[in-house]
């Protein structure tokens, strides 16, 4: 692969001499990533892109048909590293619309919480990455500062910061605290301060501006044709997120509190301006479902025998114990349908979808993975073409290409 | 929902067409040399413009299965959130399709991911090159006779080392 990549610089045009070759990562700190672009250049315009990847590849989906479904959520963690809550989130609603699950009210509030805190988890990350390639460190620190606070907020309820593993198959590895009820109501008040912060360091800011605006442009057309989906797709004007036009959890119930975040300019700003409202209209979606929070049980219950059994019951009941050996001897394990499915969830960087085929058994055939990461860099050489070298962190910043989801 | 394309579709193409529901998951199962048509007439017609995903699967050992590679295009219709899943069966020893590239440039990346992991060739496509893995991987990894800890194809790999490179 990288020795053929070279080959464009003479396609590009073997009669213009002066063109040169740039090799853009894997290790370089603007990528954040590893991920390799060559770059052909005449002077500092970039005449051609090929990205390269697959320097993180490590075969997720063939291990996807190795573990069961929840096993497999430790797996799924590591995809989108930023938000991996919104990956389990993702993963497991598809396995409950293979198996038929219908969640409990409760568990769809608590995920629903944790899918939004994952959006602005990514989105913090996104934004303050792309204003520190840019030059601008503030912006950077106080969205790492808010981060923090969410990474607290996921301690809270699971014991683990960056990879949870907290949602099973028919509800989560725990219910959620007081403690944890106190520490979203905390971080929604004094979040819009921050938010406001970020928005007086960069939505005026010269440098920023003129960095962003009118850099890789994406039209609508071109955001369809070429399958993008999430913040990408809708900056060019595409109106399409999934919590709306497929409510799933408890999105059905908060349709009134969030707005769909658009804008038609298709360039770096407008990715970065819908990326500030949305975390907006996440803040609006926690600060409804926390005081909204449903009392019961977050698993389904022991009866059903489709989830996990809670310890308690695994102990010091016998259906609790008989449930518990079904569902983690090698032999028994879940029972699914000899059929197959897609399931998709409006994730921080567009439509995280699961294609799963199941045999019948407990693990999955086929775990195909429809990464939002991988088309966006599919469009990379597209939107980088024509512009100057210093563009490229900042259109790379604004698609929020991460390897690890990018490759699997 | 599944009937304002099918029976035209099924006019069309004939009754090789079926459709398949599962959940709220509509398929349309094509042969291979008709999928293009299809496909085009679902984009031009029906409003199918986004090509969502597009996965590949190997039903080596699969219950009932009578053919050995699957792929499946999920349409999104980006104006009415519909979706429709077509697809379609190849198989050994020249798994081959023609590319859907010339409809959806999306499907570029994704169809080399294919050819990647499972050696489905796609006729037509403008670069298609393996793409997670390295080039000097043999083997097809996500097919079914390839066992989860490989083949050892890594120690195939020329190696560079400094001095030389």
């Amino acid at each position: 692969m990288p020795l053929e990549a070279l080959d464009p610089m003479t396609e590009a045009g073997a009669d213009r001499e002066f063109l040169y070759t740039l090799n853009f990562g894997p290790q370089h700190p603007a990528t954040h990533t590893t991920l390799r672009l060559i770059l052909t250049l005449d002077g500092e315009t970039i005449v051609k892109a090929v990205p390269d990847i697959g320097f993180l590849h490590s075969g997720f989906e063939k291990l996807g048909e190795d573990l069961d479904f929840n096993q497999y959520v430790t797996i799924v963690d590591r995809m989108n590293y930023i938000s991996p809550v919104a990956n389990e989130i993702a993963w497991h609603h598809t396995v409950e619309k293979l198996i038929g699950i219908e969640l409990t009210p409760r568990c769809k509030y608590i995920r629903t919480i944790l899918a939004e805190l994952a959006r602005i988890s990514d989105h913090l990350l996104c934004v303050g990455a792309t204003a520190l390639d840019l030059g601008g460190l503030t912006a950077f620190l106080y969205a790492f500062n808010e981060r923090e606070k969410i990474y607290n907020i996921i301690e809270q309820a699971s014991g683990q910061r960056f990879h949870p593993s907290y949602t099973r198959v028919g509800g989560l590895m725990a219910d959620v605290t007081d403690e944890w009820i106190q520490l979203i109501r905390i971080f929604v008040a004094s979040f819009p301060k921050v938010h406001a912060d970020v928005c007086r360091l960069l939505n005026r800011n010269k440098i920023f501006v003129d960095r962003t605006k009118g850099i890789g442009v994406l039209t609508k057309e071109e955001a369809i044709n070429m399958s993008c989906t999430g913040p990408v797709a809708r900056a060019s004007g595409v109106v399409r997120d999934l919590r709306k036009d497929e409510p799933y959890l408890a999105y059905g119930d908060l349709q009134d509190t969030f707005k769909v975040a658009c804008a038609k300019a298709g360039d770096c700003q407008s990715r970065y301006l819908v990326r500030m409202e949305e975390m907006v209209q996440s803040i609006q979606i926690i600060k409804a479902a926390v005081e909204n929070l449903p009392s019961g049980p977050v698993n389904v219950s022991v009866g059903d025998k489709l989830g996990i059994p809670d310890k308690a019951s695994t102990y010091r009941s016998i259906e609790g114990l008989i449930q518990h050996f079904e569902l983690f001897m090698w032999n028994r394990q879940f029972e699914t349908p000899v059929n197959e499915v897609y399931g998709a969830n409006e994730t921080a960087n567009g439509e995280l979808g699961f294609y799963i085929v199941a045999d019948g058994g407990g693990k999955a055939w086929r775990a195909r993975t429809r990464p939002p990461s991988f088309l966006h860099f599919s469009i990379f050489p597209h939107l980088i073409e024509g512009h100057q070298i210093s563009d490229v962190p900042a259109v790379l910043g604004s698609l929020n290409i991460i390897a690890a989801e990018l490759d699997r | 929902m599944a009937a304002n394309y099918l029976v035209p579709l099924q006019l069309k193409f004939g009754d090789t067409l079926r459709s398949e529901e599962f959940r709220d998951n509509h398929r349309v199962i094509v042969p291979a040399e008709k999928i293009i048509d299809v496909l085009k007439v679902l984009k031009e017609q029906f409003g199918f413009n986004m090509l969502c995903d597009l996965a590949g699967i190997d039903y080596l050992g699969y219950p009932d299965a009578t053919d050995r590679y699957g792929i499946v295009y999920s349409l999104t219709n980006t104006n009415t959130s519909e979706r429709l899943f077509v697809k379609t069966y190849v198989n050994d020893p020249d798994p081959e399709l023609p590319t859907a590239t010339n409809l959806w440039i999306g499907a570029d990346w994704m169809e080399r991911e294919i050819y990647d992991m499972f050696g489905v060739t796609f006729s037509g496509h403008p670069d298609l090159r393996r793409i997670l893995l390295p080039s000097e991987f043999t083997s097809y990894p996500l097919r079914k006779d390839y066992p989860l800890r490989g083949f050892g194809e890594r120690h195939n790999f020329e190696k560079l080392i400094r001095s030389e490179g």
